[in-house]
């Protein structure tokens, strides 16, 4: 059953109980541990933990330089479709929602992909919404043999794939996977995912799994935080995050933490993480699992993201633009959602060298 | 100081150090000179060879022997692949073995490493493979053709020392090769402390790179390898349980002066 049947385990614990129960001594000790089990997780995600923010970003800061060093790796993400068959509440590609749709050939994608080549970063993450009937398989992956020409690491965001599918990608060079739960809570779930094959709970769930088991060298995973009691997603992905971890021994996986943003469509979350919290979940992930990616979007305002590369994050996306053909900007399309740094890729990278990083374009090295 | 020598490559510096966590590339340069490094790894993954600017080989002295290592490798096949990359984009003929398919741990996969090294070796490459220490996969590399053992001091990045000393020292009693601490190392003291033991050379990296002052860090780790080699070479006083008295007590026995 996978890692639901360790959700299962969880379904009756008291979270709130337990949050009200810890206590100043519990949460420095949690810090100060070297290997941290779930208790401590829970110790530093409970409000208590507030009191106790500095150590931990100071104690996330060391931890990250000792298995990173002072790098931050860098990605593109480029939008080649915003066509979409479902209905999400949250999301500005929901079919509902009328937006201009534009869905890019591969010669407009090698264009993009010419563009995107030209700051030099070698890592790119190729998204789409949900239209299995447009996006098809032999559209992905012609898309990742165009990508691959101009990138050593092509990673995916796309609908959730069969196993079998991640393992045809992968033999033409795909790199990674991403995929976020949105909510791991089943029955908000269900509601804000109106209609649509994202309807089903277990198959998005068990989608990082289906890619390390096709072999996937990185998958990364996140909740989006607003849908639902933040608390307890920031636990349930951290569990996912160690479930995967100590299962597949042969993939790399990265946390991300997107918190909504406005989109087409006026959702309001009614679960909000603010700036506060966001940083103490952030240094409890870092905490929790040291040596796994933690990777800030361009969700996150400029000022905000550079504060956090002093506090365990490890991945940033540059100069991104989530509308479909931003880069070369032919014709217009709806974008996903707002983008909050809005700097380019040069800036982003000046950025990081003037806060004592070094950039790091390429991490990878294709060797089919 | 005696030298280090690997395939019948001489290095007046037992201290190697390593690219990978700078936070600016620009201090590598006086990093090396100040720690009179002569070896220097690098992740190929990481070298960017179309993009000029951002070529971590224009931040390494000509001089400095460049040590491309097959990080990213899962298996003998890739670490191969790397091996041949690295050499064909002109970075020499040296080459750190590095088989990781363990993300959890990061440790090294030894099987696949003893079968990457004999291909490389056979390919004229002078091999350093990067192991868990283990005396049987030392003495299968000897055979495959290494030209050093790099067996780790505690797992990457964790700065603990040598964990592994009683297995570090079952490698260097019974070596035919030299052998390189690599991993773990997190203070010049705990460099000393390899070097005091006997081993040939230790190859220091997040402990240089991530210090406040890595200049000041890669210097200081220079004098502790050297200390360690000199006080190996020079013999150091054995410890015992019993007090050793400096002239012997029966001797009078023996003196035949009764
Ligand atoms: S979240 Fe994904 S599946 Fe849902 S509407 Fe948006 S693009 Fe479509």
């Amino acid at each position: 059953m996978g890692f639901y049947s360790v959700l299962e385990k969880w379904n009756n614990f008291d979270f709130e109980n337990y949050f009200s129960h810890v206590t100043d001594k519990d949460v420095i000790e949690s810090i100060e541990k070297d290997n941290l089990d779930e208790f401590d997780f829970l110790n530093l995600l409970a409000p208590i933990a507030k009191n106790h923010l500095e150590k931990m970003a100071i104690k996330a800061n060391l931890v990250k330089q000792q298995y990173f060093g002072n790098v931050i790796s860098l990605y593109i993400p480029i939008y080649v479709s915003n066509f979409c068959t479902n209905n999400c509440a949250y999301c500005g590609f929901s079919k509902k929602n009328h937006i201009i749709r534009k869905h890019q050939t591969i010669e407009q994608i090698e264009e993009e992909a010419k563009e995107i080549a030209k700051t030099g970063i070698d890592h790119i993450l190729l998204l789409t919404g949900e239209a299995k009937e447009i996006d098809t398989m032999d559209y992905l992956k012609e898309a990742v043999k165009v990508l691959k020409k101009y990138f050593d690491s092509v990673s995916i965001e796309v609908m959730p794939l069969e196993e079998e599918e991640y393992r045809e990608l992968k033999e033409i060079g795909l790199d990674g996977l991403t995929v976020y739960q949105e909510t791991y809570n089943e029955e908000i779930y269900d509601q804000v995912h109106i209609s649509g094959k994202k309807k089903d709970y277990h198959f998005r769930l068990n989608t990082p799994e289906r890619g390390a088991k096709a072999g996937l060298r990185t998958v990364g995973m996140g909740p989006l935080f607003g849908l639902s009691e933040i608390k307890k997603e920031a636990f349930l992905a951290g569990l996912h995050l160690k479930y995967l971890t100590d299962k597949y021994l042969n993939t790399a996986f990265s946390i991300s933490l997107p918190r909504i943003n406005p989109a087409e469509g006026g959702f309001q979350p009614s679960f909000p993480l603010d700036d506060v919290t966001f940083v103490q979940f952030l240094t409890a992930f870092r905490l929790f699992q040291v040596k796994a990616d933690i990777n800030i979007s361009t969700r996150e305002v400029a000022e905000f993201r550079d504060h956090l590369m002093h506090i365990g994050v490890t991945k940033l996306s540059a100069g991104s633009k989530t509308d479909v053909g931003g880069y070369t900007k032919k014709d217009e399309s709806t974008c996903q959602f707002e983008i909050s740094d809005t700097r380019s890729a040069e800036e982003t990278i000046q950025a990081i060298e003037n806060y004592g990083y070094q950039p790091i374009y390429k991490d990878w090295q294709q060797i089919l | 100081m005696d030298k280090l020598i690997l395939k019948g490559h001489e290095f007046e510096n037992r201290l190697l150090t390593g690219t990978g966590k700078f936070a600016d590339k620009n201090l590598i340069a006086p990093m090396l000179k100040a720690s009179k490094s002569n070896i220097i790894t690098m992740a190929l993954r990481r070298v960017n060879f179309s993009n000029p600017k951002e070529n971590i080989l224009n931040y390494i002295p000509k001089e400095v022997t460049l040590l491309p290592n097959t990080s990213g490798a899962r298996n003998a096949e890739e670490a191969i692949k790397i091996a041949r990359i690295a050499r064909e984009a002109g970075c020499g003929d040296f080459i750190k073995i590095e088989i990781i398919n363990d993300m959890k741990y990061l440790m090294p996969d030894n099987e696949e490493t003893v079968k990457a090294t004999k291909v490389l070796a056979e390919e004229g490459f002078i091999v350093l493979p990067y192991i868990v220490p283990d005396l049987i996969t030392a003495k299968k590399l000897e055979e495959a053709g290494a030209a050093a053992i790099m067996p780790l001091g505690s797992p990457i990045g964790s700065n603990k020392g040598l964990l592994t000393k009683p297995l570090i020292e079952m490698i260097n009693d019974n070596k035919k090769l030299p052998v390189i601490v690599d991993a773990g190392i997190g203070a010049p003291s705990q460099a000393a402390e390899a070097m005091e033991m006997g081993i040939d050379a230790v190859l220091v990296n997040t402990a240089i790179s991530t210090a406040e002052d890595p200049v000041k860090m890669g210097e200081a780790f220079a004098m502790a390898v050297k200390a360690g080699r000199m006080a190996y070479l020079a013999k150091l006083a054995k410890t015992s349980k019993f007090a050793n008295a400096s002239s012997p007590l029966t001797d009078f026995l023996f003196r035949g002066d009764k």
